[in-house]
């Protein structure tokens, strides 16, 4: 997708920022195109297709950093753009841990192998996206006198970039994702109108899950009828693996290199330590191929490599960029996880429902939030009542409360059923003791 | 100054009248009713301090038009990144074919130049201001926020300021343009007790040029943030569950934005998703409770001179006397209503289409002292300081994250509460407010609103309110 035109604009900067006071510089060149359908009921409702081409410009000068963009590629804009943006960098105090990476940490190979592009994305035509949406929309809509809407959308990207850093970087990386997914909504005898939605996404286009979107979609809806708020008190908590990445992400922000030096993070010191159950072993695995989230180098340019983070419960290590291992003085790891992989349990899902005595399957989260600095966190959720193993009856409108570590404590089984559609390749989880704020 | 003319904005994009022409005419040749173009061309920068030194620089140029095209209420849409007549023209062709005929229409498109009011005037231009000017200010932000507290361990300060020449005409013959400034400021700081450590933080953000900055802002910003911080430590979680919470004046209009605001937005009830499909015209709450969505404050961060469908911008009473008035509409939903669309069309850039979005809302204020309505309660909390919101269109259920309170025992504030999410339901909710005070606050902090992928600054404001019964989330 990058031309030897757009690589040579992104080397042309470089060197101009070189011969204009810069000592050091990084350049991306990123370009992608986009198709997007929605279907709502009987009719298409929207398509929006485009292209687009973005240049960034990293600067070091003076032991001064800056960084700037644009999509205005015509020499003399980005030329005046990395003038001013040097005059700009030279204002500022000098900061001497920003820099490149050592350049024996980059990624020296060729790009190839994760099998991240989809060399059919320019052969399928317009028509086969809409009929997909037509029979998708059309396994719902007038099949149900509740049904009130049905809006399924499809969409396809593919994007490229090239990146060259004047101490010896240079790498191509090129990805492509469909997805369809479907929302449906319901009308019942209240004013509430339940609604939900399913997805599917991936690399390839033959490896999209065609049929099913919609029915899943309205399901989830149906399950949602009649929603209350149950009593207030402790259950066991069981997340799907839709829902699970919910409560990696305080972790993984928390591990960030950025919230460690400004001491805004719940893990600090704890390298080396027990922070979850024996039971949590995850790893990242950037070099999967076909997943979304694979890479051979992060946004430095630094090879990517197998990584324990948690092993049997115990912190492996921080995600550490080039400026802050600077900053706190350690070496370096990488700049962030790719594909995070859970050691998995004995049982799927519902293998772990039919565990639940007294319980709550949280289907989907309704806003909260978690404080970076303590891992204090609340948040609304919606599921369902779980006693002996079944599901009782829908609820909604409750929130959870606690400390993400005191939560990971309590963790008692992990599944065996990660989404494989998602870089983060969570499987249900379920924990016990949790508090629920209810009625 | 910024009354930019829209003979000075056609040269800026170096496109002419006749071009113009040309554009929204290949947007409609497959039958489509209605064309509009949008460009853009925004210069934002930023500058940022982080261990005591203003250390970081950035900026972004984008640059483009957005060419939509409706027929009914199906929409075509597409951008292109330059504005050459021939790249626009195949991108209206795109666009053009959400439309199912082939038949040209006869059309000829007159364009006049439409002026609209100014909501935000500036005195000194960004463009005009360079690096060192706005690092004085930065710095200042930074050493205060050390002085007032020698618990301080880190500071980080962000400054932003954002210029955006837009430029819109459409199929109906109208051509605007717009100078649109935003400024933003924020401010963190990490303080350590003992063993303890509390994060906080305060911003501000409104449509203004460089005379944003003073040290006025600087002084209530610094103020802001070591004070949030301090309260962190007294902080406690409440015991959770369902209780009375007084919404404090300001901010809380995040439980306007959430609880109805989403709700109200007509692209929702014209597809009947929204749980207030059924309820124009209706009592949805006490007859002294009015809430508006107004686009016409000056300098508000939500503040609009026209919408990004040509609309001109206007104060749109949604609750009146307690009964739903109006829906907030773009053009494909006032059409579907037959009603005058509200001025709410709006996009984040010329990549996106256009949708019904709020500006800046809140409820008009009442006649009661704060005072008295945290005496009617004997046990809840008082809320005023937020970080996030969300909402479910179709059940009603929104939430919002509680950064710091207060607990209310026996008619009066007692122990700092911190970390708490709020969950209700819009149409309960609403109706459940049963005190409004006299004592109206529009928020001056960085609002951005999500929806469907588009983010848009926003306002919101509150007088304070008691709410009967709401789940708290806690201990």
């Amino acid at each position: 997708m990058i031309t030897q035109e757009q690589k040579d604009i992104a080397q042309g900067c470089m060197e101009f920022a070189l011969k204009n006071g810069c000592q050091q510089a990084r350049i991306s060149f990123a370009v992608a195109d986009n198709s997007s359908f929605d279907f709502r009921n009987t009719q298409l409702d929207k398509l929006q297709q485009s292209s687009e081409n973005k240049l960034y410009i990293e600067l070091f000068v003076d032991g001064r950093y800056g960084s700037f963009s644009t999509n205005r590629l015509e020499r003399e804009e980005v030329q005046a753009l990395i003038r001013e943006g040097i005059t700009s960098t030279r204002f500022l105090a000098q900061d001497l841990a920003r820099r490149l990476p050592d350049s024996s940490r980059y990624y020296l190979g060729k790009g190839d192998g994760l099998e991240l592009y989809d060399d059919a994305y320019l052969s399928i035509n317009v028509n086969s996206k809409i009929d997909l949406l037509k029979q998708t929309t059309a396994e719902v809509y007038g099949k149900d006198k509740r049904v009130i809407s049905v809006t399924s959308s499809y969409e396809d990207n593919r994007s490229a970039e090239y990146m060259v850093a004047s101490n010896g970087f240079e790498a191509f990386s090129q990805d492509s994702s469909f997805s369809l997914s479907s929302e449906v909504a319901l009308k019942t005898d209240t004013d509430a109108r339940p609604e939900s939605f399913w997805y599917d996404s991936t690399i390839f286009w033959k490896d999209l899950q065609k049929e099913g979107i919609a029915r899943k979609a309205f399901e989830r809806a149906l399950g949602k009828v009649g929603q209350k708020q149950t009593a207030s008190g402790k259950y066991q908590l069981l997340l799907d693996n839709t829902q699970a990445s919910r409560i990696v992400s305080p972790l993984i922000s928390a591990l960030m290199g950025t919230s460690l030096q400004q001491k805004n993070s719940f893990l600090i010191d704890r390298l080396g330590k027990q922070i979850m159950p024996p039971s949590v072993t995850i790893h990242d695995t950037p070099h999967l191929a076909r997943s979304f989230g694979a890479r051979w180098y992060d946004g430095e340019g630094v090879a990517t490599s197998d990584l324990q983070i948690i092993e049997k419960g115990v912190l492996q290590t921080y995600f550490i960029d080039t400026y802050n291992s600077v900053k706190m003085g350690v070496e370096p790891t990488i700049s962030s996880p790719s594909i995070l992989n859970f050691e998995l349990g004995n049982t799927d899902f519902n293998g772990l429902l039919r565990q639940i005595e007294h319980g709550i399957w949280v289907s989907a989260f309704n806003g909260g939030n978690t404080n970076q600095t303590t891992g204090d966190f609340s948040m609304g959720i919606e599921g369902f009542l779980i006693k002996d193993g079944k599901v009782v009856s829908p609820i909604g409108e409750m929130n959870i409360t606690g400390n993400i570590l005191d939560l990971w404590k309590n963790l008692v089984a992990v599944g065996n059923d990660p989404r494989k559609n998602s870089p983060w390749k969570i499987p249900a989880l379920l924990f016990e003791g949790v508090l629920f704020n209810g009625l | 100054m910024n009354n930019i003319t829209t003979e000075a904005m056609l040269s800026h994009f170096g496109v002419s009248v006749e071009d113009l022409k040309k554009v929204l005419a290949a947007a409609l040749e497959k039958g489509g009713g209605y064309a509009d173009l949008y460009f853009q061309h925004t210069r934002n920068n930023q500058i940022s301090l982080r261990d005591g030194e203003v250390n970081r620089a950035a900026s972004n140029v984008d640059y483009g038009v957005g060419i939509r095209t409706v027929a009914g209420d199906q929409t075509g849409y597409a951008y292109v990144e330059n504005t050459l007549p021939e790249d626009m023209i195949r991108a209206a062709r795109t666009a053009a074919g959400i439309a199912a005929t082939t038949t040209k229409p006869s059309l000829e498109i007159k364009l006049t130049e439409k002026h609209f009011h100014n909501f935000y005037p500036i005195e000194i231009p960004w463009e005009s201001v360079d690096i060192l000017r706005k690092k004085e200010y930065v710095q200042k932000l930074n050493d205060r926020i050390f002085e007032l507290d020698k618990r301080v361990i880190k500071a980080t300060v962000a400054l932003s300021d954002t210029t955006s020449y837009t430029m819109f005409c459409n199929s109906e013959g109208i051509l605007a343009s717009d100078y649109r400034p935003m400024a933003l400021m924020h401010a963190s700081c990490t303080m350590q007790d003992g063993t303890k450590i509390e994060n906080g933080y305060s911003s501000r953000a409104f449509r203004l040029g460089f005379e944003f900055l003073s040290d006025e802002l600087v002084e209530t910003l610094a103020q802001e943030t070591v004070a949030q911080t301090a309260l962190m430590f007294k902080a406690v979680k409440p015991k959770g569950g369902e209780m009375p919470v007084v919404m404090g004046a300001g901010g809380s209009g995040i439980l306007l934005h959430e609880a109805i605001g989403h709700a109200f937005e007509a692209d929702f009830n014209r597809k009947g998703v929204s749980i207030f499909s059924d309820k124009l015209g209706k009592q949805i709450c006490d007859t002294s409770i009015n809430v508006v969505d107004d686009g016409t404050i000056e300098h508000a961060r939500g503040a609009i001179n026209y919408d990004d469908e040509g609309v001109e911008s206007q104060k749109t009473y949604i609750v009146k006397d307690g009964i739903l008035n109006s829906y907030l509409h773009d053009r494909i939903s006032a059409k579907h209503y037959d009603v005058a669309p509200t001025g709410n069309g709006r996009r984040q850039s010329f990549r996106h289409a256009p949708m019904p979005r709020m500006r800046v809302t809140y409820m008009e204020s009442g006649n009661i002292p704060e005072e008295e309505i945290i005496a009617q309660v004997k046990q809840g909390v008082y809320v005023d300081n937020f970080t996030n919101g969300q909402v479910q269109i179709g059940a009603g259920d929104f939430t919002f994250f509680v950064k710091t309170g207060y607990l209310i025992e026996n008619g009066r504030l007692t122990q700092p509460i911190k970390d708490i999410n709020v969950i209700g339901n819009g149409p309960r909710a609403l109706a459940d407010i049963t005190l409004v005070g006299n004592n109206l606050k529009i928020d001056e902090g960085t609002w951005t609103c999500g929806k469907e992928g588009q983010s848009m600054p926003v306002g919101q404001g509150l007088p304070s309110v008691l709410v009967s019964k709401l789940i708290v989330g806690g201990e």
